[in-house]
């Protein structure tokens, strides 16, 4: 038997170990953006941050009451934009296409995907804004839907797949029509991960801000109805942040980690909620 | 579907043996047919109503100044003179800093993640870097202003300039917010996308491929390198394609940190601007329709720019995983 020599075992020690000094440095991060803006922002959370609106420019206190309310707004419009049409394209991929057409919509599904966000922000502004003359939630709220579809359509088309085939002929040997067997068995069967999916897709759009700044706009005060400008907390991090004062900027570090933890708490309780699905699948 | 596949046979069956049209409207077959055909349609008309949208805005820009609007660098709403080049500089500089520092980073720990890690904790280190996916980018944008650019300036930057400080470009004067820290804060967001979307094409390569090479007497590191990567290469260009049209179009961050100066430089470390950033800054105060028009020119050139490297790396992708099946 040949040995290795010792350069090649140093060689292979070395750049192994490095791959594993990669991975290190990039979970690393993660922890210390975490841990920072958990130090930081949790810190300069307080009971106003969650009742008051913002002071003007110059006093301090205050809090950001209505970017919390204005950010479930935004996002409830923007779910009930984006969630039909791209959960239906998705049944429509999964159950009803053909080959090549549903490779089509794929393709152009994820074209729409990496479309950069403030590019849609400006085409929601072309759409709703110019026409009606001014910002407005309904604008926000058409920005973040089209950015909603491309991740509905293939979270729905990939659980949809994902229930076996077996079940859909079980209904249709009972006699149930196609759209039955869709509706009421197959989508049933798949609930769990299309909810998780949808929220995760929620999750991803509640942080978008550039899309935000020229549709939603901004608001000092509430926001009543759905056709006044209105504050989201990211643009409101965002105006903060840049702002000179020192008193924003701990606002700011508190509205971040507010959003910060209810992204990853959706994150994760989807993405366990997925996993043990695929689990209890395999089983 | 295949034609003869049992759902197929016992549809085409049901559909000659019993029912006329409007029995089956009724059994509402037809309808949610055309319902969901009509979403999956519509997908495409926004996606064409996304171009018609941003080609008809722009038009004013491109009547004036043609072509000419993207090579000069004049850039003054007030006199109406709009160029584009410091824009398209500032993003294609950053960018590739942070693909520079993202790319080697990333598909060492794809190879970590998929080659070298147990599959539990492999599983555990995944689910964490798509948490980093996950975080907003104004969020990023926060800590790169609070800690990142204060960090750069007391401790990553003097040394360099103490040392190389003799290339221009690593020359000028350093006062934090620069097409360096851009770059970095854009090498975060991105290299998680790089490493998940790499970890599955190299965990796509047959694992027999590994088993050969091992079988010759190869380490695991030749093996790695010498085999699976070259397999992988093709989805691997995909990911990094991804995440290149990912930091092109990312706004927040680079608005945040890169200093929103529309100058062009050879230092990494001087302010610039980027297209994304100048939208984000000045669109919502641009008055005049040259203006407005210029803004959502450059919107177009963006969206351009990542639809064809996506669609570049969308393909890259798809062959990988047909041949790792």
């Amino acid at each position: 038997m040949m040995e290795i020599s010792a350069t090649r075992r140093f060689v292979n020690t070395f750049m192994l170990s490095l791959s594993g000094v990669c991975t290190v440095a990039v979970v690393s991060v993660l922890f210390f953006i975490l841990g920072y803006l958990l130090f930081h922002g949790a810190a300069s959370l307080n009971w106003d941050f969650f009742t008051k609106l913002p002071k003007p420019s110059g006093e301090t206190g205050g809090g950001m009451a209505n970017a919390i309310v204005g950010s479930g707004k935004v996002l409830l419009l923007a779910t009930l934009i984006g969630v039909p049409i791209g959960f239906l394209a998705g049944v429509f991929l999964a159950e009803y296409s053909g080959k090549t057409f549903a490779f089509l919509i794929r393709y152009v599904v994820d074209l729409l995907n990496g479309v950069p966000s403030i590019v849609i922000g400006i085409v929601a502004y072309a759409l709703v804004v110019r026409p009606m003359k001014h910002y407005s939630t309904l604008a926000g709220g058409v920005a973040l839907g089209i950015m909603m579809i491309p991740i509905a359509v293939r979270t729905t088309e990939e659980f949809l797949r994902a229930v076996p085939n077996s079940i859909r002929e079980g209904a249709m040997a009972l006699g149930a029509t196609k759209a039955k067997t869709v509706f009421t068995v197959v989508i049933p069967a798949a609930i769990s991960g299309l909810v998780s999916g949808m929220m995760l897709n929620l999750a991803r759009v509640a942080g978008e801000t550039a899309p935000l700044l020229f549709t939603a706009l901004g608001n000092q005060f509430w926001s009543a109805g759905w056709l006044a400008p209105i504050a989201t907390l990211p643009v409101m991090i965002y105006n903060y942040a840049i702002s000179p004062e020192e008193d924003l900027h701990q606002q700011a570090w508190a509205a971040g980690f507010v959003l910060l933890a209810l992204v990853l708490i959706i994150n994760v309780t989807a993405r366990l909620i997925i996993a043990r699905g695929a689990s209890a699948q395999r089983r | 579907m295949a034609t003869t596949s049992p759902t197929y046979i016992a549809e085409t069956l049901r559909r000659r043996t019993s029912r006329g049209f409007l029995s089956r409207l009724a059994g509402g077959d037809e309808i949610s047919y055309l319902i969901t055909l009509i979403c999956a349609v519509s997908i495409l008309l926004i996606v064409g109503l996304i171009v018609f949208e941003l080609w008809l805005n722009s038009r004013l820009t491109f009547a004036t100044f043609g072509f000419g609007f993207l090579k000069t660098s004049a850039w003054d709403p007030n006199a109406n003179k709009f160029g584009a080049l410091p824009f398209i500089f500032g993003t294609c500089v950053t960018s590739f800093l942070g693909m520079l520092i993202a790319v080697p980073l990333g598909v060492a720990s794809a190879i970590f993640l998929a080659e070298m890690a147990p599959p539990k904790l492999s599983n555990i280190l995944t689910f964490l870097i798509e948490l980093l996916a996950a975080i907003p980018s104004v969020i990023y944008g926060l800590i790169g202003i609070f800690i990142l650019v204060p960090i750069l300036k007391d401790y990553v930057v003097p040394p360099i300039q103490h040392t190389l400080g003799f290339l221009p470009i690593f020359a000028g004067n350093f006062y934090g917010l620069s097409f360096f820290s851009a770059g970095i804060v854009l090498s975060v967001m991105v290299v998680p996308f790089i490493i998940s979307v790499s970890r599955e094409v190299l965990m796509a390569v047959p694992v027999e491929q590994r088993e050969a090479a091992l079988a010759l007497g190869a380490t695991k590191w030749e093996t790695t390198w010498d085999i699976v990567l070259p397999n992988a290469s093709t989805g691997i260009f995909g990911s990094v394609f991804l995440a290149l049209a990912r930091a092109l179009g990312e706004t927040m961050a680079v608005t945040m940190v890169v200093g929103n100066a529309p100058k062009i430089s050879a230092s990494l470390f001087s302010p610039g601007y980027s297209i994304a950033a100048v939208i984000a800054n000045e669109f919502a105060e641009a008055n005049g329709q040259l203006y407005i028009s210029s803004l959502i020119f450059m919107a177009l050139v963006l969206f351009g720019l990542t639809i064809i490297i996506n669609a570049v790396a969308r393909i890259f992708i798809m062959t990988t995983q047909g041949k790792g099946a």
